[in-house]
């Protein structure tokens, strides 16, 4: 398969995780999923066609039902601890740059 | 210079401590004193966290002085992988966006070695966000192995490993995704055990791929290592992932023989790209096992090459979502440049992660988007049900799976850098038990000619973790 993954596929991936990469940076992009995606074709050997997915192993172990807590309200960390690890707090709220621009 | 030291058993030093022959708090600074003086060249520990382990070691040794009775792991001085919290000491990940964090809680895992009497001494270096098969991802630069400081000491958990090959500390914790606890210590010469998903609790723990993660510790040799897990092990309800079953009494399990057994030997395992020193190694282990009285049995995984494929998506996949979290708002890194909200996200995460994890967040996050989710995640979801599957099958015959833990030793600083693919290409053989949520783990056997530790991965179905320390055991004694 040809290389599918563009300059133009990186800049909207990019977006969708909220990165902003360099030109620099988005070239390399490019070659490494490029390569990596290459080696995952791999995957398309195998039938899979009547494979349920897999998204987790609890259900093949043998450990009997899954128990639920106890819906209650507990205690948990108090605001000013967590505040204290804020990069901008006045106390109660996060603070963060404009969201709406006039 | 020599940087390798073997720490005293947990057995010897308890013995001591509860005597008072040995004083926690002397043992602590003895751990301090080693740490300091060669920690500049090995780069092992991120941060000491010294007012904690001292107030620790006096409690020990107030109860000591009253004649006991001491906890299990009174007084032992242990380190923790900088991915696990620990409160008020600055938890890093390895990245430079958590520079400075100070987490306002405990992971699960350290409250119980703590619980337990161990000393905390401080967190350890690893590669960022645990992303990395050489610790060299680290921003806070590269662990060296302290059995030659020239070479890797693997990753991600290169730095619980390299501390407990280089005596800085007697045991660790690391974390295993994809081999990052069983890799690391296999270079190191170490003891390292993958704990089956579940059986530790990752409360705590700063996710990378949640369906994957595991905690679990690295020690000296096998016997530690089964004490430590002991206490670490166990339900949680602080993570709705945790398994609800009993612990087993692994120390125990290291003492029953193992004649009789029956182990398992996939071929998938000995193929191209294992180097022929490791491979050798390891089949004298085998040999040992065998002589041990073990019935040895050729098992087939036949999906074992699609593991690394399989994985490198599943793990992305996870980590994209996972890392979302790290976005300049509620704690860590903000980007002084900030016009506006989305800019301030986008800028606080390109200056903050490093290259290996922006490569991860875009390969997961293609992996999940519009058009290509079923070429990709959903067929990676497909592969791994049937990777899973078989090592059912093969446990249905045999007791135990052994196999080397990398295709090669300890490869040189700068090697495989330049080239991600031949980076995932180390984790070949661990990928597979993680994707099955099976447990496992690395025990040294052998060396190549020039000293570099070989490590034998020994493998047990799900809750089977006595059954892997058994056999392991037995790969020491010989």
């Amino acid at each position: 398969m040809a290389d599918q993954v563009t300059m133009e596929v990186v800049g909207r991936v990019a977006e969708l995780a909220n990165l902003e990469l360099t030109e620099e940076e988005s070239v390399a992009m490019v070659r490494d999923l490029n390569s990596i995606l290459g080696y995952i074709e791999q995957l398309n050997e195998l039938d899979t066609s009547k494979v349920e997915p897999l998204s987790q192993v609890t259900e093949l172990m043998q450990v009997g039902e899954k128990r639920l807590r106890e819906d209650s309200v507990v205690a948990s960390l108090d605001r000013a601890t967590v505040m204290s690890q804020a990069p901008e707090t006045d106390g109660v709220f996060f603070k963060v740059p404009k969201v709406i621009e006039r | 210079m020599k940087y390798t030291e073997k720490p005293k058993t947990l057995k010897q030093l308890r013995a001591e401590i509860e005597t008072g022959t040995t004083k926690a708090t002397d043992l602590a600074s003895s751990y301090f004193e080693r740490i300091e003086r060669i920690n500049p060249e090995l780069n092992v520990y991120l941060q000491l966290a010294k007012d904690r382990a001292f107030a620790q070691a006096e409690r020990v040794d107030g109860l000591a002085a009253k004649g006991g009775p001491l906890p299990v792991l009174a007084g032992i001085p242990v380190g923790i992988k900088d991915v696990l919290v620990v409160r008020g000491i600055p938890s890093t990940a390895g990245s430079k966006i958590l520079k400075g964090y100070r987490p306002p809680y405990d992971a699960t895992a350290v409250e119980k070695l703590e619980a337990a009497g161990a000393v905390v001494l401080g967190k350890l270096n690893c590669d960022e966000f645990a992303m990395g098969s050489s610790n060299e991802n680290s921003a806070y630069g590269p662990v060296r192995n302290p059995v030659d400081p020239e070479r890797v000491p693997g990753g991600s958990s290169g730095g619980s490993a390299a501390a407990v090959a280089a005596n800085m500390a007697v045991a660790t914790l690391g974390t295993d995704t994809g081999g990052s606890i069983r890799q690391p210590a296999s270079f190191c010469g170490v003891v390292g055990v993958l704990p089956t998903w579940g059986r530790v609790s990752r409360y705590g723990l700063i996710a990378f791929a949640s369906s994957l993660d595991r905690i679990g510790p690295i020690a000296g040799n096998v016997r530690d290592a089964a004490t430590m897990l002991g206490v670490i092990a166990g339900f949680d309800a602080k993570d709705a992932t945790s398994v609800d079953a009993p612990v087993d009494d692994y120390a125990a399990e290291c003492e029953r023989p193992v004649e009789g057994m029956c182990i398992g030997v996939p071929a998938e395992y000995f193929g191209e790209g294992l180097d022929p020193e490791v491979r050798s190694a390891i089949e004298d282990g085998i040999a040992k096992l065998k002589a041990a009285g073990c019935t040895i049995k050729p098992v087939s995984l036949p999906s074992t090459k699609y593991a690394v494929p399989t994985y490198y998506l599943v793990a992305t996949a996870e980590a994209s979502a996972n890392l979302a979290r790290f976005d300049g708002v509620r704690y860590g890194y903000r980007s002084p440049s900030s016009e506006n909200l989305a800019g301030m996200y986008r800028h606080s995460r390109d200056e903050g992660f490093g290259a290996e994890v922006k490569r991860r967040i875009m390969l997961g996050t293609y992996a999940l988007s519009a058009g290509y989710y079923d070429a990709y995640y959903l067929k990676a979801q497909q592969v791994r049900r049937l990777l899973a599957e078989e090592f059912q099958r093969a446990f249905a015959e045999v007791d135990a799976i052994v196999t080397p833990t990398a295709p090669t030793a300890a490869f040189k600083l700068g090697e495989k850098t330049g080239d991600p693919l031949a980076m995932y290409l180390a984790d070949i053989y661990t990928v597979t038990a993680s994707l099955a949520g099976i447990c496992g783990m690395t025990v040294p056997c052998g060396s190549t000619k020039t000293g570099l530790p070989v490590g034998m991965q020994v493998l047990a179905n799900h809750l089977r973790e006595g059954t892997a320390f058994r056999v392991a055991a037995a790969v020491e004694a010989v």
